[in-house]
């Protein structure tokens, strides 16, 4: 049996007319325990209307037997729905209610204030426009408040409503809440909170709650009811698009429909999309929705999207405006929120999951923890249960992310223990490593083999005699390099004498093919993404100026210099001997001149070899000039 | 992919299209608890291996199948439903569910516990009779099906307990519900990682109201069982309770009489465990209308529930829906 439009009475109608004028408020209630909050949100939704008859008689029988107002209705226990909450009289996990007034709807996550239950107030807060935070008149502000108020600001809340509870406690004294409220303001300015308003209220005695007390005419302020009727609802955000593949659909051959909420921004049809981290482009080909075809969709709303191109682009990738991207990055800077009781060290592996993508990682670097009472920062060895603190985490692949600040939904990851399989870190992206890293688009070229290596590639060329210790030099800082994690390649002249170029003889010619043939691999090895050390004589000038126009920035020129005297008297291989006694022609430094590099990139003293020292110089050389970093912007700009 | 194929789909797509006008005017916190419903479809479809739709006959399990279906257009429902049958189902709900599996070509799979049945369980055998036939009954079907992800139309204003459920609430190897355990659900990232031999219970309809429910199934016009719609019917009444005979089955108390009365039934369960309550509401308007008036919970009519406080927490503990 279906319903009938015509049926439609005009208490229907206008039922209807109510709810499509209502906003939706979500908000999350805290306070410390003993503060009042389950009689707070009993009284709410009891003054509203909201709560049916027998659930009332419910309540009654159960305040003759656990209640704590003298066998009087326990409004506390319209809400405390757990049996261990109603023995022990304390709220453990995150409630949900749902309420209305004339002028909105609510969603209430009523969190627990118990210390211990701090990540189920992060549970509550971070799908929250306001927090509501219960300070007991009578206490004053305590620590716990003070944890509270830090935790909702984390995670993203604007708006906070302070309510002074128990007034009746404190004889409704206007002074006492004036101090109060000074307390609070002062205690909270450096959160940077856009609100914050304080209100006076009994929940116990329904004063200033839903309705206006006569116990406090002296304040003019909003009831609690009125402050949330006129906060602003939902959260800003950029208007920049952002929609996180969930699902795609592969109904047959013919349909490849890529599923998902839009979470930030707007879509129409024929829109140029790119996805990241894959850097793919493509364009709107069509907007479906459960009810049909539509022209565009914004903010909320789970689409199905139709692309132009049959690119292959999975779930996890997000889809974004080419002209206001998200970053792509392995690295991420973010503030973490730690929930269980095994502690987070450097180096702790785990899982990511950003928006539908679930990434291998590790966080190799605590930054600092914060003292959530204090809002202090200090350095950190581990986070324990309930610690908050800024983190660095690096990532087996690139994922797609915004600042949380801009863009929630894709600026927060939960972390993943690999083992339990449980959630043990809530996460807000605050950075991305020191960089915008944003994911070369279309082919794989230079830039896209670099950024995979996440490296600069650039030839380190050691010239200088032979016997001066060019290969001896470039193999150690090419230890150094892999050490730290780089991709190398090592060119050695002799080698390449004994295969690619063992067709060439020691003649002018010849030296000049040999340096050229060696610099073109140079610098195919260097459009793979590598670093690459060659270790060669090069004794002549215009040919190393040939090979630096032909590598042009990427050509760093290391002169190991050693004097002829050191290197014939070390003679490693016997050369300068058999040069001298007339069985080596040609020899450089002997038979052949070695042109001294006038403007090396780098001299090395090599008169006395000390490998350590002359690595670390090289190393040195190389990261103060940048080298050593990850890739810039500008070479993958899209 | 050519425009004709999509063309294509979007006109398949219109058989689950509301009708037009109604749809236009759905407020839009409905349309985001909507959204809501249908990207919690998708995440545990893309993250789980076998997911089944515990499907109860019950309105909020019509609107459960009807965003189910809305999810996945306009491709075909990649998961079957799974009914737990009592043998003391209403005929009027058998004969819907039919109705139903016919019309949209669904997979239903349909179990009852044998051992129950064997033991010969009546409704009125107190507790043990809704831990056999349902709760046990429930786990032998996912365990058969080796079922990792089940959906559920329960919401969070139903009662106290479901209130602090999560919308992917994570059950052990017995399918136990531990509410000091459970895991923090950040933003919507859900954590749908889970070790072999546990499983979730997924809830898309956490946020509804039992007044959005209603809401949505006038403006998305779903059809629903006529047992919620009044109608003259035989009933007796029980303990403040209106019983409706639905087959000779009820055995009657002595001096009690089935009488006609113009009833309905607010909230669907077991024969005879659900109470119906007297009204004259034939249409979804009217039911609404009656809602808003009613100043009782949704709950009060299952007898199933009152048998002791905090029977529901005790319940879902156990591995009830």
């Amino acid at each position: 049996m279906a319903a009938s439009a015509s049926a439609s009475s005009a208490a229907f109608a206008q039922y209807l007319a109510g709810q499509r004028s209502k906003e939706l408020l979500r908000l999350i209630t805290c306070g410390s325990v003993d503060d009042g909050k389950s009689t707070l949100i009993g009284r709410l939704l009891y003054d509203t209307g909201n709560v049916p008859e027998d659930v009332v008689a419910a309540a009654r029988a159960d305040s003759a037997r656990w209640g704590t107002n003298g066998g009087e209705l326990d409004l506390a226990l319209l809400v405390d729905g757990l049996q261990a909450e109603r023995e022990q009289g304390i709220t453990i996990d995150v409630a949900h209610r749902y309420f209305d007034t004339g002028r909105r709807k609510f969603v209430l996550a009523d969190t627990p204030g118990h210390e211990q239950y701090t990540r189920n107030m992060a549970t509550g807060a971070s799908g929250a426009d306001l927090a509501v935070l219960l300070i007991d008149a009578s206490q004053g502000l305590q620590r716990q408040s003070r944890r509270h108020a830090y935790v909702v600001r984390l995670l993203g809340i604007r708006h906070l409503v302070v309510a002074v509870n128990k007034m009746d406690l404190v004889g409704f004294d206007e002074t006492a809440f004036s101090a109060l409220e000074r307390t609070v303001a002062s205690a909270f300015a450096s959160l940077g909170f856009e609100a914050i308003e304080c209100i006076p209220l009994s929940a116990r005695g329904g004063d200033h709650v839903v309705h206006r007390s006569a116990a406090m005419p002296w304040f003019a302020g909003p009831t609690l009811l009125e402050a949330l009727e006129r906060a602003p609802a939902g959260r800003r955000e950029p208007d920049e698009l952002r929609l996180p593949i969930q699902y795609v659909h592969r109904r047959d051959s013919t349909l490849r429909g890529y599923a998902g909420t839009v979470a930030a921004g707007r879509l129409a049809v024929g829109d140029e999309l790119l996805a990241l981290p894959a850097g793919v482009r493509s364009r709107v080909q069509a907007v479906l929705t459960a009810d049909g075809e539509v022209q565009q969709a914004g903010a909320g709303e789970a689409v199905v999207l139709t692309l132009a191109d049959a690119v292959d682009v999975g779930r996890g990738q997000v889809l974004v405006d080419p002209a206001r991207p998200a970053v792509a990055t392995r690295r991420v800077d973010a503030d973490l929120v730690w929930m269980q009781d095994a502690p987070l060290v450097a180096g702790g592996r785990y899982e990511f999951k950003f928006a539908h993508r679930y990434v291998a990682g590790a966080v190799t670097a605590l930054r600092h923890r914060v003292d959530v009472e204090t809002f202090d920062t200090g350095p950190a060895g581990s986070f324990g249960l309930n610690d908050v603190g800024r983190v660095e985490i690096e990532l087996a692949e690139p994922v797609a992310v915004d600042a949380f600040d801009e863009h929630a939904t894709t600026g927060s990851f939960i972390v993943i223990d690999l083992d339990t399989r449980g959630t043990v870190a809530a996460g807000l992206v605050r950075g991305t490593g020191g960089g915008r890293l944003v994911a070369p688009v279309g082919g794989v070229d230079r830039a896209r083999r670099a950024w995979q290596k996440r490296q600069q590639p650039f030839v380190l060329w050691f010239t200088g005699l032979s016997g001066a210790g060019k290969s001896t030099i470039a193999s150690g800082v090419e230890q150094a390099l892999v050490g730290l994690g780089h991709h190398t390649y090592l060119l050695d002249g002799d080698r390449v004498r004994q295969g690619l170029n063992r067709d060439l003889a020691f003649g002018e010619l010849d030296r000049r093919e040999n340096i050229r043939r060696i610099a073109e691999t140079a610098r195919t090895l260097v459009d793979a993404g590598l670093i690459v050390l060659v270790a060669c004589i090069a004794p002549r000038r215009a040919d190393r100026t040939q090979v630096r126009e032909l590598l042009g920035d990427d050509y760093l020129e290391v002169f190991v210099d050693a004097s002829l005297a050191e290197c014939e008297r070390r003679d490693p291989k016997g050369h300068y001997r058999r040069a001298r006694a007339g069985t080596l022609p040609e020899f450089t430094g002997v038979g052949a001149p070695y042109e001294v590099p006038l403007q090396p990139d780098l001299r090395l003293d090599a008169e006395s070899l000390e490998l350590e020292r002359v690595v670390k110089t090289v190393l040195d050389f190389l990261a103060a000039r940048g080298r050593l970093g990850a890739p810039a912007d500008a070479e993958w700009s899209i | 992919m050519s425009a004709t194929a999509s063309l294509a789909d979007v006109s398949e797509s219109r058989c689950l299209r509301a009708a037009e006008p109604h749809r236009r005017a759905m407020p839009a916190s409905l349309r985001a608890l909507e959204a809501e419903a249908i990207y919690v479809f998708r995440e545990v479809v893309a993250e789980f291996e076998r997911p089944v739709l515990l499907y109860s006959i019950g309105k909020d399990s019509s609107v459960l199948l009807h965003l189910a279906r809305k999810a996945f257009a306009p491709g075909r429902l990649p998961f079957p439903l799974l009914h737990i049958a009592t043998g003391w189902d209403f005929r009027d709900m058998l004969d819907f569910r039919d109705r139903t599996v016919a019309a949209h070509h669904l997979d239903l799979r349909v179990h009852t516990n044998p051992e129950g049945l064997a033991a010969g369980l009546k409704p009125w055998d107190g507790p043990r009779y809704a831990d056999v036939m349902l709760t046990e009954a429930l786990k032998q079907a996912l365990d058969a099906g080796n079922f990792d992800a089940a959906f559920g139309g329960g919401r969070r204003d139903e009662e106290k307990s479901r209130a602090k459920e999560r919308v992917l609430s994570f059950r052990d190897e017995q399918h136990r519900w531990d509410p000091r355990q459970q895991r923090p659900e950040l933003w919507r990232h859900y954590n749908g990682r889970i070790r072999r031999g546990q499983r979730v219970r997924a809830f898309p309809l956490s946020n509804w109201t039992e007044a959005d429910v209603w809401a949505y199934v006038h403006f998305e016009s779903i059809p629903l069982v006529p047992l919620y719609f009044a109608r003259e019917r035989p009933v007796v009444e029980r303990d403040g309770a209106l019983i409706v005979v639905d087959d000779e089955r009820l055995p009657l108390r002595p001096g009690e009489m089935a009488r006609l009365e113009r009833v309905r039934f607010r909230t669907l369960g077991c024969y005879p465990l659900t109470a119906a309550s007297r009204s004259t509401a034939t249409t979804v308007p009217e039911i609404v209308e009656e809602t808003l008036r009613s100043r009782t919970s949704e709950r009060a009519g299952r007898l199933v529930d009152a048998d002791q406080a905090a029977s529901m927490e005790r319940k879902k503990a156990a591995g009830y829906f």
